[in-house]
């Protein structure tokens, strides 16, 4: 008797086990179909032909398949008038992504060696201020730069933008790599100092030797944020200077009336890609980026 | 510091050497220093000038007192942008977070596969406002997108046009952005949740706890400082909006979607009104201050008072 409700009460159990895992991984499926069609729509449509697309819309099931709309949109469609298609503007955007990246995650991590190692009189407070730069609206920013990059001769060029996100970069970059730096016993440095290490040679024998994690974050966290961003390279340049999101936009909002949402979607695909790979391949630092930058 | 200065006995050469050594991480941080510097509050300064100043197309610099301030908030368009700024920040922080904590949750579940409906999730995030403004913008279009859908699947009258609608733009941009956003929400919740003491967690499901009632009374107390954390995030967030607004609706129908930031730029560079941009630039800057400063202010106290305890 004892026995029998005991299994009973066993059985409810494993249903309701099993209730709550479906219901779990159904809300799951639900939000990840919400999450994943807008990608699997645009990956779609780069590869339907225009006819089927305006005959059956952007949500349906491909039944034509061609790879034409991608070289059209990588070297001859039509932005703002010049027909070159979106390769010049992706190469604007690697032209500045790359530069601006290495500098940016360098000087990072020089400063946050210092701020964390060497700190002297007033370090903290300097560090504060560096910090300030994270939360500092572009707005503010824009009228300065262009008065900046003009006198410096720099305005409407890639190197104008490497510039600004740079320094823009900076406050970030440091902030990861000092709070990464705080956490290596300050004994090790010490020691090292007592055998005569200097400053370079420390940070080269030891700082360098366990930084690969923080500068992964680092650097991927810039190659995300310079490549996707939009209000500088739309504001400081102009015309066949502009970087990739300033052309998307261009392009979406080319005024003609009819869509070549074949084309469209192969260049917000080629838009879209790098820091698409970048978080596919690189995920976890992705997320420990995120989660260091929030907590800031 | 005590390393910094030569020990007696040392040869006056190297005792120059030391010196000099001192000086080389102040030097290494200088320019880093001076950048920032200039950066945050040289531009700050200059901004804030302008907008005191008669400027229209060009900076000049007579000083005209809050003008453009006055002018600024009587303007009806920036009435527009500041009250869709208040409806997209309510609905955007609270709605991100409320999914974002559900789908942390239902991840913290043992589920199998969890690595994969991390990056589902997460990957929005990886990808520009600009990217993914234009493709919702595109799924909202009546013509193409989900409204075509549903009509080709036979319900004709199906009408879901929020793009184009001046009422309820300003909802598809709320809707995009709990879209990219969520996931970020998740993933920090998700960090949040596995940081508890997994000790108090059993400890109440000896106590016969429900999963429910676990989450309630004991992980999410725990989790408190998260909460505020996300959402300040995504407050900053939301006050800097401007990306998603141009890709999705570029402002419209007619002014309707305007937000503080895409107003500044409008201002500035498409009615030559730069003193005025600049003013509504400043009060970008005031707002974001509203939300960092208190917050800013908290965390220095309760890092003090836990210091106090420890």
């Amino acid at each position: 008797m004892a026995d029998a409700t005991h299994d009973q009460s066993a059985a409810s159990a494993a249903r309701r086990y099993l209730l709550a895992r479906v219901v779990i991984y159904g809300i799951l499926s639900i939000f990840a179909l919400v999450y994943i069609i807008p990608l699997l729509v645009v990956v779609a449509n780069s590869f339907r032909e225009l006819d089927e697309i305006s005959q059956n819309g952007l949500i349906a099931f491909p039944k034509s398949f061609r790879l034409d709309a991608w070289p059209e949109a990588w070297s001859t469609y039509c932005i703002g008038g010049t027909c070159e298609g979106m390769h010049r503007y992706f190469w604007n955007s690697v032209r500045m992504v790359v530069p601006a990246t290495i500098i940016s995650t360098a000087l990072g991590a020089v400063n946050g060696y210092v701020l964390s190692k060497w700190k002297f009189r007033g370090s903290e407070v300097l560090f504060t201020c560096m910090l300030l730069g994270v939360f500092m609206p572009g707005q503010i920013a824009l009228l300065p730069w262009a008065f900046l990059l003009g006198k410096l001769g720099l305005a409407n060029s890639v190197y104008g933008l490497i510039l600004v996100h740079c320094i823009q970069g900076i406050s970030f970059t440091t902030l990861f790599c000092r709070n990464y730096y705080v956490s290596i016993p300050d004994d090790l440095i010490k020691a090292a100092r007592i055998d005569g290490a200097g400053f370079w040679r420390i940070f080269r024998r030891i700082i360098l030797p366990i930084s690969p994690p923080i500068l992964i974050v680092t650097v991927i966290w810039q190659f995300t944020g310079i490549w996707n961003e939009y209000l500088f390279g739309v504001v400081l340049n102009s015309g066949q200077q502009q970087p990739i999101t300033a052309a998307l936009v261009a392009l979406s909002t080319n005024g003609t009336n009819v869509r070549v949402y074949d084309v469209m979607s192969a260049a917000v695909l080629i838009g879209a890609l790098p820091p698409l790979l970048v978080y596919f391949f690189g995920g976890k630092y992705f997320v420990r980026g995120l989660t260091a930058g929030a907590i800031k | 510091m005590a390393s910094f200065t030569a020990s007696p006995g040392q040869v006056p050469r190297e005792a120059l050497r030391d010196r000099l050594a001192k000086w080389v991480p102040i030097l290494v941080l200088a320019p880093s220093l001076v950048a920032s510097f200039v950066y945050v509050f040289v531009f700050s300064f200059w901004t804030l000038y302008i907008s005191l100043s008669n400027s229209t197309l060009l900076p000049t610099y007579k000083f005209i007192g809050f003008e453009n301030y006055a002018s600024l908030w009587g303007n009806r368009r920036w009435g527009v942008a500041y009250t869709n700024l208040f409806v997209f920040s309510a609905f955007y922080v609270v709605l991100a977070m409320i999914i974002g904590l559900m789908l942390a949750i239902l991840i913290d579940q043992k589920v199998r596969g969890e690595s994969v409906w991390r990056t589902i999730f997460l990957y929005p995030l990886a990808v520009s406002f600009i990217v993914t403004g234009t493709v919702w913008g595109w799924l909202y279009n009546p013509g193409s997108g989900f409204q075509f859908l549903i009509n080709s699947m036979g319900w004709t009258s199906f009408k879901f046009a929020l793009t184009t609608d001046r009422n309820y733009a300003i909802y598809a941009i709320v809707a995009t952005g709990i879209w990219q956003s969520s996931g970020f929400a998740m993933a920090l919740f998700l960090a949040g949740l596995r940081s508890v003491d997994g000790d108090i967690v059993k400890a109440a499901q000896i106590d016969g706890a429900s999963v429910f009632r676990t989450y309630r009374r004991v992980i999410l107390p725990v989790i408190g400082p998260i909460f505020l954390a996300v959402a300040v995030v995504l407050l900053q967030f939301a006050i800097k909006t401007f990306d998603l607004a141009v890709a999705l609706t570029n402002s419209g129908p007619g002014i309707s979607t305007t937000f503080p930031a895409t107003y500044v730029y409008d201002l500035m560079f498409q009615r030559g009104q730069i003193g005025e941009g600049a003013a509504a630039a400043m009060m970008i800057l005031a707002a974001l201050a509203v939300v960092l400063v208190p917050y800013a202010l908290y965390l220095s106290w309760s890092r003090g008072k836990e210091a106090g305890h420890g």
